[in-house]
């Protein structure tokens, strides 16, 4: 890999990619009087694949809750695209552009896969109230357009044949793959993933990580993901930070972090002194 | 035609009417319910708190007036002007959504996922707040209230019956009314439900709250929305049984009328609100024409509660509500 640049870099597959989109400044976390997270820095750079990995209760997932706002961090400052962020609420950040999954899926159940995918495109939608119940103008017009954009996601992420199913009856894999749809349907900045291979086969794995790899390099879209299975996170990201315990013990490409002391300590579980 | 048939029409005829009447308080406990999964138990106190309001505005009474009257020793009573029922609904809508707003910020900010039955016992708390705040505001005695929705004996179907059965039904025009009424406003429900944006997010909340947010619905925008709207069927329900009954106490007990109407059509199913109304309704004031004489009448109390206890044995979910699955 060449040389890190604060504009750009270029990746083990020749990707070039660019300057910050997201920078977190020694964030630290607390519940109570347990740290969930402890003075911890990194950024996320516009194109990568950067993931998050770390043996269970690292705190990778509050992590992500920080990202996408459902959790404030007492201390620490996040900046997205240069601008420092005040404290948000969840729903403040999403229409900012960062959208996210969840580690149990959080799905529309009742509703039909198209219907879910839809809801992604909310506020996109600008048309008034009177606009959109009598159908005329405006609302036309971006129902079409959505319409569009969601069935475009619909057909890259092969989930076609299920467009009018209700979500309820999908088995896991495809569940996943939906809120994976609903996420991108946003056309965010950064994707947050929170362990899109958990309680997948090996086939499903394969299939997640081909589509997450699309996704990157058809949409040029930024993902951060967390992810316990340590053979995909370094077949998938560019780069990689390690937790342990809440705090950050390694950060770089997936050939760094592997050969690093401590995340090789942390994996194999040597006695802390 | 035998006689009995053709009484038996028209019980049939004003029972459907009826059950207009409770579709439409139930309707104000599905869309809560559904959005939400609070059982509100103050539906039917919105419903007298709209009306007296909407007749305190109507008639220019001062809000509070006998409060102020007892703490200064004033002898206000009235603004001395009318509002035209048109502006005056209007407004008692601007006061509902302000209420709703109002439920959410003080009472429902701080209960987010609480157990329902702690969400319910804050319903029956606003319940009793509200009937109060009603009573200071406006006063306790009963009042007449009268929007200019035409009431009496409708003449065309009395004569048009006459003349094929030799005997005048007798359908009074309010009723008729209320029911285009109801139609619409259950047309523009369904219509905003499915098709709008502001819809869509109230599905979206009701399903998954956290996926809801991760989409960038705000939640609470979505409660205000949805007490608003409770409240805007709540004043419709208000304004058709003040107008029949006068606007009194007892109009807040027909929330009681809506439950079996809600165990019947399932709490989630706004079609099921409509449905269960109709066939309490129907049901209620036939069984009193047919078996009412041979018990000696009043059977209208207690048998939409039998029939609701029915179901409840024998199809718990109601007859539209989402089917009950346990997995293990």
């Amino acid at each position: 890999m060449n040389q890190i640049t604060p504009d750009s870099y270029v990746t083990a597959d020749g990707r070039t990619i660019g300057g910050t989109v997201m920078e977190m400044k020694n964030i630290t976390l607390r519940f109570g009087g347990v740290v969930a997270i402890k003075d911890i820095s990194f950024d996320i750079r516009q194109g990568e694949i950067r993931a998050i990995i770390g043996p269970n209760g690292a705190g990778k997932s509050s992590m992500l809750n920080v990202i996408s706002g459902f959790y404030n961090p007492q201390e620490g400052d996040v900046f997205y695209k240069g601008q420092k962020r005040p404290p948000m609420r969840p729903y403040q950040v999403a229409r900012l552009g960062i959208a996210r999954t969840f580690q149990n899926i959080a799905l529309f159940e009742g509703m039909s896969v198209l219907d879910n995918v839809m809801t992604g495109r909310l506020h996109h939608m600008k048309a008034g109230l009177f606009s959109q119940a009598l159908w005329k103008g405006r609302a036309e017009r971006e129902e079409v357009e959505n319409r569009e954009a969601v069935e475009k996601i619909i057909d890259f992420l092969e989930i076609q044949s299920i467009r009018k199913t209700p979500v309820g009856r999908l088995p896991y894999g495809l569940k996943k793959r939906v809120e994976l749809a609903r996420a991108l349907a946003a056309e965010p900045s950064i994707l947050l993933l929170d362990e899109p291979m958990a309680g997948m086969n090996v086939e499903e794995k394969e299939d997640m990580s081909r589509f997450i790899l699309d996704v990157n390099d058809e949409f040029g879209t930024t993902i951060a993901l967390i992810e316990h299975d340590m053979g995909v996170v370094m077949d998938l990201s560019d780069r990689v930070v390690v937790m342990d315990y809440g705090k950050k013990i390694g950060d770089g490409t997936p050939d760094e972090v592997r050969n690093n002391q401590d995340v090789i300590d942390a994996y194999l579980g040597v006695a802390h002194d | 035609m035998p006689e009995q048939l053709i009484f038996g029409m028209e019980v049939f005829l004003n029972g459907l009417m009826a059950g207009v009447l409770y579709a439409l308080v139930a309707l104000g406990f599905v869309l809560i319910y559904k959005a939400s999964g609070i059982f509100n138990y103050a539906q039917g106190v919105m419903a007298l708190f709209s009306a007296l309001t909407l007749v305190g505005i109507m008639e220019g009474q001062v809000p509070f007036g006998h409060l102020v009257n007892a703490i200064f020793g004033t002898e206000i009573h009235g603004f001395g002007w009318h509002v035209p029922a048109f502006a005056a609904i209007l407004l008692t809508m601007g006061v509902m959504i302000l209420l709703a707003w109002c439920v959410q910020r003080f009472v429902f900010r701080d209960l987010v996922g609480q157990e329902p039955i702690i969400l319910f016992m804050a319903t029956i708390g606003l319940a009793y707040f509200l009937e109060g705040v009603g009573d200071l505001m406006w006063g306790s005695e009963i009042k007449k209230l009268d929007v200019g929705l035409p009431q009496g004996i409708n003449a065309v179907i009395d004569e048009t019956t006459f003349e094929w059965f030799g005997y005048g039904f007798f359908i009074d025009n309010l009723d008729i009314v209320a029911t285009i009424i109801a139609a619409l406003l259950v047309a523009a429900l369904v219509v905003f439900a499915q098709y709008t944006k502001q819809g869509r997010a109230m599905r979206a909340v009701a399903d998954d709250h956290q996926a809801a947010l991760s989409v960038g619905i705000s939640l609470s925008f979505v409660w205000v929305m949805v007490w608003s709207v409770a409240g805007f069927v709540a004043l419709v329900a208000g304004i058709m049984w003040g107008t029949k009954s006068g606007v009194q106490f007892s109009l807040s007990l027909i929330a009681l009328k809506a439950l079996p109407v809600l165990m019947l059509g399932g709490f989630t199913s706004i079609p099921g609100a409509i449905v269960g109304g109709l066939i309490i309704g129907v049901g209620e004031k036939l069984f009193e024409f047919a078996v009412g004489p041979l018990v000696g009448g009043a059977t209208e109390n207690w048998f939409a509660y039998v029939l609701a206890l029915v179901f409840l044995v024998f199809r718990p979910q109601g007859l539209f509500g989402e089917k009950i699955i346990e997995r293990v």
